[in-house]
């Protein structure tokens, strides 16, 4: 009810107050924030948008980037395709032009994919979208930062190997792959079949159909298989009615691996204790970092928080939203530094930037994010900077690190399915790839 | 005293049958279109053609195509999404397949595709009626969109069940910017809506309105029902074929099966029985309703908060949107229960007469 | 065989939870003749409800009792702004207005109680019976078992009250023809209050139910898509016949992903019932259970 009271008191000041905010004569850098706080994916899509804007807030409070202010504008999209390409209209050209756009879902992300080079707007898909824009030279505009589902399927497929003892002993063993009926459900398939027939494992794929709340005649055909894992690539409420059911037909769960959109406290919590030592990928680390205290103690403290509840604070979905924003702000520096430190870079620039990351271990301590997320280098060529991704498991309340460190798998494969497949799209779309040696 | 009608007599058969009888209106009429093709391109901007306009136009053909069948034919379908998805992966699987085939044909085509298996997917009507046939249209919706990313060939086996489609030129007129994008839209829904109120008028019109009053009836005055129900389920899927193959050439730019799920087809009905069944006007009013509603409001919240510099806790507005939405669907059915477009006539009927009361 | 029995089994029992959902629609469409949109949207704000009461530190029977009061207070609302001003208006407009009710409900659910997915704990483990397991190797687990007595329970209880008690018998008079049954003196408010709470009540159950299985989440409003091909193939209109409909999509769902799925590509859960249920129509135009259609010209 409390929320009832804080907008009543809203809505009534809001008559009464129609002064405009005092603006300072800071210079700022404008990014437009596509969020879904209601709808289906609500649970994950508050938290993650509410750690985007506690970073930007956090950089705002600590004196902007090299003293360049970020503003930021939200517009609700509800993970629907059509309202996400309204926002996206609406919101770009807004205060000087967007710098960045990052949707977090991917029909939206793919609707923008012809309207960022006319718009000349860098778009980062964290964890989702194509796989092959990894490929910077087809698809310049777009950055699936840190880690691809290509990626992510082949450390899967790595941390399996080094549980069992090496690659060559995954030969002969039993995996379910048990998707989501969609696109998305898919994504894995290129890597885990190249594996299964390289290694000569026993791949079985079980579909499950949205919104999947029913999963009883699946697991009993996963129990009469008897698989070595489980891969949950889920989404939604299918990944806790999985656990539930994995419970149901004595499955263990520590041989369940979800897909990271399956490893969230929004998968686990509703499962309750059935979710106790699952496990699934993540490119954030679970865990205390000193970025997080840092927004605790600047914002949350004081009340400036965006989450609608403290009890979501450093929840998965909160903290990939700040590493969403992590990776924002460290673009437009990088782009500063080359275009004029303590001004505000165009999103032309910001790509530049982007495509310019290099957090390695030094600058990710500087920003109290190190070991939150793996070093990274991104380069003209190369969108996704690093590949890796790490192992957690629930604990019953928390997720903590299972894997040691960080997993990647073979960086070669996945690079080299990710150009055929852009290279396919390039003479798809009569697109000329870049020649990144010539660009500085 | 507004809208006058008095002094007009039709004294010939042309004038008798023309599509817009009153003069008024015809002349409304052209001033609507001459507004829409030439001042709107002018000076709309790009976020209001490319995010408003054309998604406004593309779901109003949708929900044309949906009307002719519930509002019209009194067929109610909860499969229009499916249909716009045959339409899309249609064009898309010519465009790509055949060589060389005018992208305007390739949309007629998957027009027709999708008016075939409309066909076929009509024929329980035949036996089933009412909520029950619009649950088994479910089985449609369900059974296209999985047969649609299941089967790689419709989705040329793409990596990622997402395509984005072609860049297409239809006459020679390349849809590549937002105002050309616009036109096109325009030009295709006006053709269709024009054919849509003549077919309306002709003879099969009435057949299915005859059939939506009362089939018994209707077969009795001599009315094959298998032939009116069954054309009725074609045109509308040609209907929402078509609006599915714009969707995905002039608004997104991509085809995706999941895209076009069983939401899209409830908001297509909500379009219509909002709008006002059985009224092709209110087809529009239902799809500007549905599609800017939610915008407008979460334009007024957003503009709202920043003129008073104050910040609802985040996801309320989100949530106070969808409640005041809810709300609004509900006072207008309390004040008009047959739609939108009846209130519409009953205004039109106020100015008629005004400043008088009777 | 026992792999068979063990799908059969299942199906049956979600079958149960599938009915109970249906239950609720029922419910609605024999007293006013509408498909209620908002069913699934009241499943979803009777979990929360009583699972954000629970996390506020009120007891589960408290919070569940105080859900149950909230659900009539809501029925009474839905009654006096809705329906009131909507009556004898054609069907398609109250299936409208239900939608509407589904947004606001939706909207309303999730401002004051907030988006988060919750767990809920009813005491029932979600284990297999061992005892079952071990002597015929067939794994049923005490939830389901338990949800299908409580489901099966509230099913004969309606059915006895609608047969059986004059309100349930105005019931079905206003559901016939409501003029009429306006005219020969039934208090048309009261009955639609009980009805509308009824559903409410029914909601609250399966939300429970499905709640305590999945989480209580967004996706609660989805159990609705479940119900469907339930109500083709039982009837929109007869209490047993959502259950026995219910059974049969269970059953064969399970079976057909079991044994059909693998052949032709998997996933089949997403259009099968409904293609059964519409098989089921071609037969029986009104469902196994639904009012014959008697149409006169």
């Amino acid at each position: 009810m409390k929320h009832f009271y804080k907008l009543a008191t809203v809505l009534l000041s809001a008559s009464a107050l129609l002064a405009a905010p005092a603006c300072a004569d800071q210079p700022e850098q404008y990014i437009p924030v596509l969020s879904y706080r209601v709808g289906p994916f609500a649970a994950n899509g508050a938290s993650m948008f509410s750690g985007l804007i506690d970073y930007l807030n956090l950089t705002n409070a600590k004196g902007g980037i090299n003293g360049v202010r970020i503003t930021f504008e939200e517009c609700e999209t509800e993970y629907n395709t059509s309202r996400g390409v309204e926002c996206y209209e609406r919101l770009k050209d807004r205060q000087g032009g967007a710098s960045v756009i990052e949707t977090g879902s991917t029909g939206i992300a793919y609707a923008l994919l012809d309207r960022l080079p006319q718009d000349k707007l860098p778009m980062t898909t964290m964890g989702y979208g194509r796989a092959d824009a990894a490929d910077g030279r087809v698809f310049p505009w777009v950055f699936p930062l840190i880690s691809t589902y290509w990626s992510q399927a082949a450390a899967m497929v790595e941390y399996m190997a080094q549980q069992s003892g090496g690659m060559d002993r995954l030969k002969g063993k039993t995996i379910v792959d048990l998707y989501h009926d969609s696109a998305y459900g898919k994504e894995s398939f290129p890597v885990l079949d190249h594996y299964a027939k390289e290694i000569g494992f026993n791949l079985i794929k079980i579909a499950i159909p949205a919104p999947g709340i029913e999963q009883q005649a699946q697991w009993l055909q996963i129990r009469q298989a008897k698989p070595d894992y489980v891969i949950l690539w889920g989404f939604g409420v299918m990944n806790a009615a999985a656990m539930k059911a994995a419970a149901r037909v004595g499955y263990p769960r520590e041989k369940m691996i979800g897909s990271w959109w399956a490893g969230s406290e929004v998968d686990t919590v509703p499962a309750g204790d059935a979710a106790k030592g699952y496990l699934s990928m993540t490119f954030t680390a679970p865990g205390s970092f000193p970025v997080l205290e840092d927004i605790k103690g600047t914002l949350y403290d004081r009340g400036k928080g965006n989450l609608s509840g403290d009890a979501k604070f450093g929840s998965v979905s909160h903290v990939r939203g700040i590493v969403i924003g992590i990776l924002m702000t460290e673009a437009i520096r990088a782009a500063q530094q080359k275009y004029g430190i303590g001004r505000p870079v165009t999103a032309e620039q910001v790509r530049w930037g982007y495509e310019h990351l290099v957090l390695d271990e030094k600058r990710l301590g500087e920003i109290g994010a190190l070991g939150l997320i793996p070093p990274m280098k991104t380069s003209c060529a190369d969108h996704e900077g690093s590949g890796a991704a790490m192992v957690q498991e629930w604990d019953g309340t928390n997720f903590i690190p299972k894997s040691k460190g960080w997993v990647a798998g073979d960086r070669a494969l996945v690079r080299k399915l990710a150009e055929q497949s852009a290279a396919q799209y390039a003479a798809d779309k009569n697109i000329t790839p870049r020649d990144c040696g010539k660009e500085d | 005293m507004f809208y006058r009608l008095s002094g007009q007599f039709r004294t010939s058969y042309y004038e008798d049958n023309r599509l817009i009888g009153e003069k008024l209106e015809r002349t409304v009429f052209i001033a609507t279109m001459l507004v829409a093709s030439i001042a709107i391109p002018l000076v709309a901007s790009p976020y209001l053609l490319s995010a408003v306009l054309i998604p406004f136009l593309i779901f109003s053909l949708a929900a044309l195509g949906l009307n002719i069948l519930t509002g019209f034919a009194g067929q109610v379908s909860f499969g229009s999404a499916a249909f716009m998805a045959i339409g899309a992966f249609a064009s898309f699987n010519l465009l790509l397949r055949v060589p060389a085939i005018p992208s305007l044909l390739a949309f007629l085509l998957g027009g027709m595709c999708a008016s075939a298996i409309g066909v076929l997917f009509g024929l329980p009507s035949l036996r089933i009626r009412g909520f029950y046939l619009a649950a088994s249209t479910l089985a449609t919706q369900f059974f296209i969109v999985w047969c649609l990313s299941k089967v790689g060939w419709f989705t040329n086996y793409a990596a990622s069940g997402v395509i984005t489609v072609q860049h297409v030129a239809p006459l020679g007129f390349a849809l590549d910017n937002h105002v050309s994008k616009y036109l096109f839209v325009l030009v295709v829904v006006t053709t269709l809506t024009v054919v849509a109120s003549n077919l309306m008028r002709s003879n099969i019109g009435r057949s299915w309105m005859s059939i939506r009053d009362m089939d018994v009836a209707a077969e009795v005055i001599g009315i094959n029902p298998l032939y009116a129900k069954l054309t009725a389920f074609a045109v509308s899927a040609f209907y929402c074929g078509i609006a599915g193959a714009l969707y995905s050439y002039a608004y997104v730019s991509t085809v995706e099966p999941d895209g076009f799920s069983l939401d899209l087809s409830f908001k297509i009905l909500f379009m219509i029985i909002i709008g006002g069944l059985g009224s092709i006007l209110g087809s529009f009013i239902g799809a500007a309703f549905i599609v800017l509603l939610p915008i407008w409001l979460n334009v007024f919240f957003s503009a709202m908060e920043h003129f008073s510099g104050l910040k609802a806790p985040s996801g309320i507005t989100s949530n106070v949107e969808l409640i005041i939405f809810g709300g609004i669907i509900i006072v207008f059915l309390v004040v008009e229960p047959h739609g939108l477009a009846r209130l519409w006539q009953r205004a039109k009927e106020k100015l008629q007469i005004w400043p008088l009361s009777h | 065989m026992a792999f068979f029995v063990e799908v059969l089994v299942g199906g049956l029992l979600a079958g149960v939870m599938y009915g109970l959902v249906a239950l609720g629609f029922v419910l609605i469409y024999k007293a006013s003749g509408v498909f209620n949109f908002a069913q699934g949207a009241m499943v979803f704000l009777g979990a929360l409800t009583a699972t954000g009461l629970e996390q506020q530190g009120v007891p589960l029977w408290l919070a569940i009792a105080m859900t149950a009061i909230f659900t009539v207070v809501l029925a009474i609302l839905i009654e006096r702004l809705i329906l009131k001003p909507l009556l004898a208006q054609p069907p398609i407009s109250l299936f409208m207005a239900t939608l509407g009710l589904a947004f606001v409900i939706e909207g309303l659910a999730q401002a004051v109680w907030g988006n988060n997915a919750r767990a809920l704990d009813l005491g029932i483990p979600d284990v297999p019976l061992e005892w079952l397991l071990d002597s015929t190797g067939v794994g049923v687990s005490t939830f389901d078992l338990v949800a299908s007595i409580i489901a099966l329970a509230l099913i004969g209880v309606l059915s006895a009250f609608f047969s059986l008690t004059k309100t349930g018998r105005a019931l079905r008079a206003v559901a016939d023809d409501t003029k009429a049954a306006l005219s020969v003196g039934i208090p048309l408010e009261r009955v639609l209050i009980i009805v509308w709470s009824a559903a409410g009540l029914v909601a609250l159950v399966a939300g429970l139910l499905w709640g305590a299985r999945n989480g209580v989440q967004y996706s609660l409003t989805l159990v609705a898509l479940k119900a469907f091909p339930v109500l083709i193939i039982g009837g929109f209109s007869s209490i047993p016949g959502a259950f026995a409909g219910g059974l049969i999509i269970g059953a064969s769902e399970k079976l057909a992903d079991v044994y059909i799925g693998p052949m032709i590509g998997g996933g089949i859960e997403s259009w099968f019932p409904y293609v059964l249920a519409l098989l089921f129509l071609l037969v029986r135009p009104e469902g196994l259970f639904g009012d014959r259609i008697i149409r006169r010209v």
